[in-house]
């Protein structure tokens, strides 16, 4: 991360159409910022799809980028959501180097962290664990000694908590 | 370029409600009261083309090259506050379009851009001709379109007239594939746009006014930074008001040319980096600044850190995102421009300013605009100056890119808004002779006037035969000084004087504009300047290529460099 920024999400409602995804990745990029993730999905509404996008800015542009969102013809809502309490996850599909002597330590590892075994071979074992993305993170650390063969995460996802409209 | 131009099948007439999508586009076209494109044909567009010949109402004016098309359109939007209308077949038609769209972008100009595709069936396969324009304007258009279905055609017409012209105004692009043009439908040309996520905010927080209001009350140097959004709002009326009621001094920016008389006493004219010294100090000493309309674009403020540093700022936009974008704003204001205003303007108390007004008296009359004349040399400002007289400040300008266009700024005094059109933000040189001819389209009841550098003219001068063949009378004046001055300027203050590339080889302007059927004179002496400027007012039914050989060794001042604040205003050459 650039000196100065931060990981800043934003959470954008837009609709459904052609094109919308390369309009909004691309209105980020022309400001030379980083994404650090983005991902998407449809919501309660299937015309309507969230996006929850991290990006390295400074904190004080962080509205800035909501605004410029906005105006784009087929945002319906971009907010800014640093600092209010919030309930964020990320998925990881971890595929790790096993043997007969590390296969039950690994699973031990899993249990902590609540992630599951999704399929299992002699040579591999490949694991998907969800939570916020620290908790990721350090699931995939513990991973590293025994040699990730590959990996997968889907970019955090975010929702504001309780009553209040994300 | 080549426009090649293969096999189409003929139109078939409509029948009943049936029309092809070529058709229906005209028809929608017609419903959004568009009496003129400005455009250049080509394969993608032929059915389109051929829908347009059977259109007596729809004009189409051919230019020599798309660039004008978009040039054009702006001019023509910009003095008649109507959406402008360019058009250009697929892939290098539509890219030539860009540099025009992205000027319409950057100056919140409402122009709608109608281009060419390829067939549906060969999109995405590097067909002949074919460009994403779509992915091309994305960055540089408001909202653009490809069009999959004749049907929708209407709808998407509607959609990108409501866009453009509503809101912070600006260009949308229409892209119709070929074969979606020859489609047979049965269009509804009663649609309404479909924009969910579009809901500009017109009216003004009531609270966020009042402070306002208080805020100026209480101002011991307060001042009015007016930029264009008070011209596309129409709110002159609104910010002379707020003027005489309270006497607060008023600062134009280049957009916002004409938001104002110039020649009302409370008006200071243009600031920032070539603007007036006294418009520059008394921004930069303001206690409380209204910035309505405007962008705190760097040619404005300089080094914003200290921009107006001691000042409250209010801030006044239709578009939220301007607001806090580049200096924060102590009170922010969504809302159009003339309702806010109107909303504001009673509930100022007029301050008590007359301290104020004594100190900007004094910056005034010891900075004021100034130039000399060297011995047998044509000054630029004393054309601009003469321009300026000749015309009261009441014809419709256009200017090019560089030196001549601050020069212009500086002397030429409009008295109304619409009369001032200019590249503003993008700073296209090209821009001048285009603009003004589709500002002639749009208003042939006015006198319009060109006034481009010898550069930019070079840029864009082969649609002189548009202008010929379509007998505008408009004048085009030439500041010629052989150079590209505004460079030769940066690089003789910033550079060293190591002149690279600035110094230009030009043809004899005035037997060029002959060779074009219209007409030209060279004025190489001071005396000749005002005979031949009033040779050219005159002139009727013709172009008149005035080419006036200037000092070329002028620079152009004041000038804060870029990136300084107005203590590092440069005053004398």
């Amino acid at each position: 991360m650039a000196e100065g920024t931060h990981a800043a999400t934003i959470s954008v409602l837009v609709q459904n159409a052609p094109g919308v995804l390369v309009r909004v990745a691309g209105l980020i990029r022309r400001r030379g910022v980083n994404i650090h993730s983005l991902s998407v999905g449809p919501t309660e509404d299937p015309s309507v799809s969230r996006m929850t996008i991290v990006v390295d800015t400074a904190p004080d542009r962080t509205e800035q980028f909501a605004k410029q969102l906005r105006k784009l013809v087929e945002v319906l809502r971009a907010t800014a959501i640093d600092g209010l309490p919030t309930v964020d996850r990320e998925l990881a599909l971890v595929k790790v180097n096993v043997t007969p002597g590390t296969r039950l330590e690994i699973m031990e590892i899993a249990n902590v962290f609540r992630a599951s075994v999704v399929d299992l071979t002699d040579r591999t074992m490949t694991l998907e664990v969800t939570g916020r993305g620290e908790k990721v993170d350090a699931f995939i650390e513990l991973l590293k000694k025994y040699g990730i063969r590959e990996m997968a995460r889907t970019g955090q996802v975010t929702l504001v908590r309780g009553a209040q409209a994300t | 370029m080549a426009r090649a131009i293969t096999a189409s099948r003929k139109s078939s007439p409509a029948t009943g409600r049936q029309m092809t999508g070529a058709q229906a586009l005209v028809e929608a076209l017609r419903r959004e009261g568009v009496e003129i494109l400005f455009g250049h044909p080509g394969g993608a567009s032929l059915p389109i083309y051929d829908a347009l010949y059977d259109a007596r109402d729809v004009r189409h004016i051919l230019v020599r090259h798309e660039q004008v098309a978009a040039h054009a359109a702006v001019g023509y939007a910009r003095a008649s506050g109507r959406v402008g209308v360019c058009t250009a077949t697929s892939g290098p038609g539509a890219t030539n379009l860009v540099t025009g769209i992205t000027d319409a972008m950057m100056d919140s100009v409402p122009i709608v851009a109608i281009t060419g595709q390829v067939p549906r069936p060969v999109i995405g396969n590097d067909a002949f001709q074919e460009a994403d324009v779509t992915g091309i304007t994305m960055p540089i258009t408001k909202y653009n379109m490809l069009v999959m279905r004749a049907a929708d055609i209407p709808r998407a017409v509607r959609t990108a007239f409501y866009l453009a012209r509503t809101g912070r105004p600006g260009p949308v692009l229409v892209d119709i594939p070929r074969d979606v043009s020859q489609e047979l439908c049965e269009p509804d040309l009663t649609v309404e746009p479909q924009v969910p996520g579009y809901r500009p905010v017109l009216d003004g927080n009531p609270n966020q006014i009042a402070e306002a209001a208080r805020a100026l009350s209480e101002a011991q140097r307060p001042i009015v930074y007016a930029g264009g959004g008070i011209i596309s709002s129409g709110a002159t009326p609104e910010l002379t008001a707020l003027v005489e009621r309270t006497g607060i001094p008023v600062t134009l920016t280049l957009m916002g040319k004409g938001a104002m008389d110039e020649t009302h006493p409370r008006c200071l004219g243009m600031l920032g980096m070539h603007g007036s010294a006294y418009a520059n100090w008394a921004i930069n000493s303001a206690d409380v600044i209204l910035a309505v309309g405007v962008r705190f674009d760097d040619r404005v403020t300089g080094r914003l850190k200290d921009f107006a540093p001691h000042a409250r700022i209010i801030h006044i936009d239709i578009d939220p995102a301007e607001i806090g974008k580049n200096k924060p704003a102590h009170i922010p204001i969504v809302g159009d421009a003339k309702r806010v205003l109107a909303a504001l303007v009673p509930q100022v108390r007029p301050p008590q300013i007359e301290a104020w007004w004594k100190q900007i008296e004094e910056w005034r009359e010891r900075y004021p605009f100034r130039y000399r004349q060297r011995d047998g040399r044509i000054s630029h400002q004393y054309v601009c100056d003469l321009l300026n007289r000749l015309t009261g400040g009441r014809a419709i300008v256009a200017t090019d890119v560089g030196q001549h266009q601050m020069w212009m700024a500086q002397w030429y005094r409009c008295r109304e808004p619409r009369t001032f059109i200019t590249s503003g933000g993008l700073g296209a040189m090209g821009f001048g002779f285009p603009a003004a001819m589709g500002a002639k389209f749009a208003r042939p009841d006015r006198q319009v006037i060109a006034v481009v550098g010898d550069g930019g003219f070079m840029m864009t001068l082969q649609d002189l035969i548009t202008a010929v063949e379509h007998r505008l009378g408009l004048p085009i004046i030439i500041l010629n000084n052989n150079a590209l001055g505004m460079v030769r300027q940066w690089q003789s203050f910033f550079y060293r004087g190591r002149l690279s590339a600035s110094l230009l080889r030009n043809p004899d302007f005035a037997r060029l504009a002959e060779v074009f059927g219209a007409r030209g004179i060279r004025v190489e002496r001071p005396e000749e300047v005002e005979p031949a400027l009033q040779a050219a007012l005159a002139t009727e039914d013709t172009p008149c290529v005035v080419d006036i050989l200037c000092d070329p060794e002028e620079n152009c001042l004041p000038m804060i460099p870029s990136g300084q604040s107005v203590a590092e205003m440069i005053l004398d050459g």
